[in-house]
């Protein structure tokens, strides 16, 4: 982009900073917005605040429904299997953030030096497996981690001499495992290159300051590099939860034999479960409600980051 | 010992001779390291591909007995062939009568190609809109894009669908399109980019009697391109790899797109992996096809809003 767009600074430096424009008269801008206007109007509000009424109702298909008031979110707060998709979700976030992007930041702090034609070439064989749907990576993974013949476990056999007979995908424990590591293969590129981006804007001179100051390698980072970067970080961090608590299709494909939900429900997702109570059984009530609460849980999380990182702001 | 152990233990012998010859300033054993993990991960994240390439093209017989192609003195007919393709491609009878593989390749197109072309005029006027005009309601209407975009996308399925449905629009592609005209993110994408073209430029058009929406299409559009190849080619993903809305809005046989019908070709031929997977790998081309043209500006536009902001 950059150096690509002619760039406002050399106009408004021989103009001097534009005074704030007058209110432009006529319809243009309404006319350039209309469309925009009209289908959120249509496709968003009119939906998000039916959204808001449909928690309220039990519905049979999209046609019938009563009014329970908050009996569905009741029945969620107890429902055994509602819980155990919060906490897989929950897990699977926290995994997401404490594990992928303290990957994909080291990847992006190692491919920082290189030249930039190497640069390049490693960002994009990293980012690539992300042009790949989410659906199409869970079905080439359900194949690849096959007992005895998948890859995965050939690999292992071949580098630890044991796994060859191990189930993933049917074994409690191992499902969780499972997904991170497909999700690990999909998104450390992904947020790797947000990372190279922001690493490449931050001032040089300030981490040679810090070393000549005596300051060690890992110092120079946490107090100097990731500080100066810490706008990007936030962004990814509240775009990786948000797609957390959004996984779906990856487990559906991978788990395609239990739809979705793995051996014990180990594989079982928020989302999967709206899917399941919304689309399967025909609840759509119930299944608003599940949004609203998966809805809530991101607002709250991405707020409290947002505040940290505020907080951060003034030392 | 295999090939496989012998290659990593020899990586480390390098590293640690590397470190033994100037253990004072070690640079040489960083960068070997830093070359090595670097090109050991991008190699396990090349490896899943090269597996798909040569398991589409095994005969089912062997597909099982190598790990990736057979060996050269192998290949023949036998075990090399199009076999998964010819099975993918054969026409498969439904309610809507004889379906075959290119027709799910034909609405994944179309959907893809009609949605992104909408999204891209829609979301460009917008952006253009909000940067380079001050109108009344401007801050509410963006300060209500922006909480908009806080709202997950599955919350409104559910309502969507029921409005879909008495809309008589269920199973149609304009059904699937109109929930998704305009694309709040990519309204955002397109103000960052057009705040860059200088007012000026805007006046001496209208002074030289161009009237808006020629300004918009001949001037601004033509210096937006990096950020509308950008666009394209993640509005083009969105649509080509979708799968939950797809799922639900469509219902008959030959209406279907590709990751739709793909997931349910995995439990159709849950003991014939070659062919799914064949699927698979076709519906993978498009995208690398447009990645690979476009991904200068795509990286640089998908990076621009987040390390300016």
């Amino acid at each position: 982009m950059r150096g690509r767009v002619r760039r406002p600074a050399v106009t408004a430096a021989v103009v001097g900073r534009a005074a704030p424009r007058r209110l432009h008269r006529g319809p243009a801008p309404y006319l350039f917005l209309a469309p925009y206007l009209l289908s959120t109007a249509a496709f968003f509000v009119v939906p998000f605040v039916n959204a808001i009424a449909l928690a309220f109702f039990v519905t049979n298909g999209p046609r019938s429904r009563v009014f329970v008031g908050l009996a569905n979110f009741r029945y969620l707060l107890a429902d055994p299997m509602f819980h155990r998709a919060l906490w897989n979700t929950t897990v699977f976030a926290l995994v997401s953030v404490f594990l992928q992007l303290p990957l994909s930041m080291g990847l992006a702090l190692l491919l920082n030096r290189g030249s930039d034609r190497v640069k390049g070439f490693f960002r994009l064989v990293l980012y690539s497996p992300n042009l790949v749907g989410q659906i199409f990576v869970g079905i080439l993974f359900g194949a690849l981690f096959a007992p005895r013949y998948g890859l995965i476990n050939r690999v292992a056999q071949a580098l630890v001499h044991s796994g060859l007979e191990q189930r993933w995908l049917s074994t409690p424990s191992l499902v969780m495992p499972a997904i991170v590591l497909t999700s690990l293969w999909l998104w450390v590129g992904f947020n790797m290159v947000y990372f190279l981006a922001a690493l490449q804007s931050v001032d040089r001179s300030l981490e040679e300051a810090a070393r000549i100051d005596g300051a060690n390698g890992w110092q120079v980072f946490w107090h100097v590099t990731l500080p100066s970067m810490r706008h990007v970080v936030v962004f990814v961090v509240i775009m990786s939860v948000i797609g957390s608590y959004q996984l779906f299709e990856l487990p559906l494909a991978l788990l395609h034999d239990t739809n979705g939900l793995g051996p014990d429900n180990a594989g079982l997702t928020v989302i999967t479960y709206l899917n399941q109570v919304a689309f399967l059984s025909g609840d759509l009530g119930l299944g608003s409600a599940v949004g609203w609460i998966v809805a809530t849980i991101i607002f709250v999380i991405s707020l409290i980051q947002l505040r940290l990182s505020r907080a951060g702001e003034e030392p | 010992m295999n090939p496989l152990q012998i290659i990593l233990l020899g990586l480390g012998g390098i590293f640690l001779a590397l470190w033994a010859r100037a253990p004072r300033h070690p640079r040489a054993a960083f960068a070997f390291a830093r070359y090595t993990l670097v090109g050991l991960s991008s190699l396990a994240v090349l490896m899943p591909f090269v597996w798909l390439l040569a398991a589409i093209f095994k005969d089912k017989s062997v597909f099982n007995e190598y790990v990736f192609f057979p060996p050269l003195g192998e290949i023949s007919r036998r075990t090399v062939n199009l076999d998964n393709f010819v099975e993918l491609f054969r026409g498969k009878p439904s309610v809507q009568g004889t379906v075959h593989f290119w027709q799910y390749i034909l609405n994944s197109t179309v959907y893809a190609s009609v949605g992104t072309v909408v999204q891209l005029v829609f979301s460009s006027a917008a952006g253009y809109a909000l940067a380079k005009y001050e109108f009344r309601g401007k801050r509410q209407l963006m300060i209500f894009m922006l909480g908009s975009m806080t709202i997950p996308g599955v919350l409104l399925l559910a309502p969507l669908y029921k409005m879909i449905v008495s809309l008589g629009l269920v199973d149609s592609l304009a059904g699937l399109l109109l929930p998704g005209l305009v694309n709040a993110y990519g309204i955002f994408l397109f103000r960052q980019a057009c705040m860059t073209i200088p007012n000026e430029m805007l006046d001496a058009a209208r002074i030289d009697g161009c009237s808006e929406l020629m300004i918009f299409y001949r001037l601004v559009m033509p210096l937006v391109r990096p950020m509308a190849a950008a666009f394209c080619l993640v509005a083009f993903l969105g649509h080509w790899n979708a799968f939950f809305g797809p799922s639900i809005f469509l219902q008959s046989a030959d209406n279907l797109t590709l990751p739709v019908v793909l997931n349910l070709y995995v439990n159709e031929y849950s003991n014939d992996y070659g062919v799914f997977l064949a699927g698979t790998a076709l519906a993978m081309i498009p995208p690398a096809i447009l990645f690979f043209t476009l991904q200068r500006e795509f990286i640089s536009g998908l990076t621009s809003g987040a390390v300016k902001g």
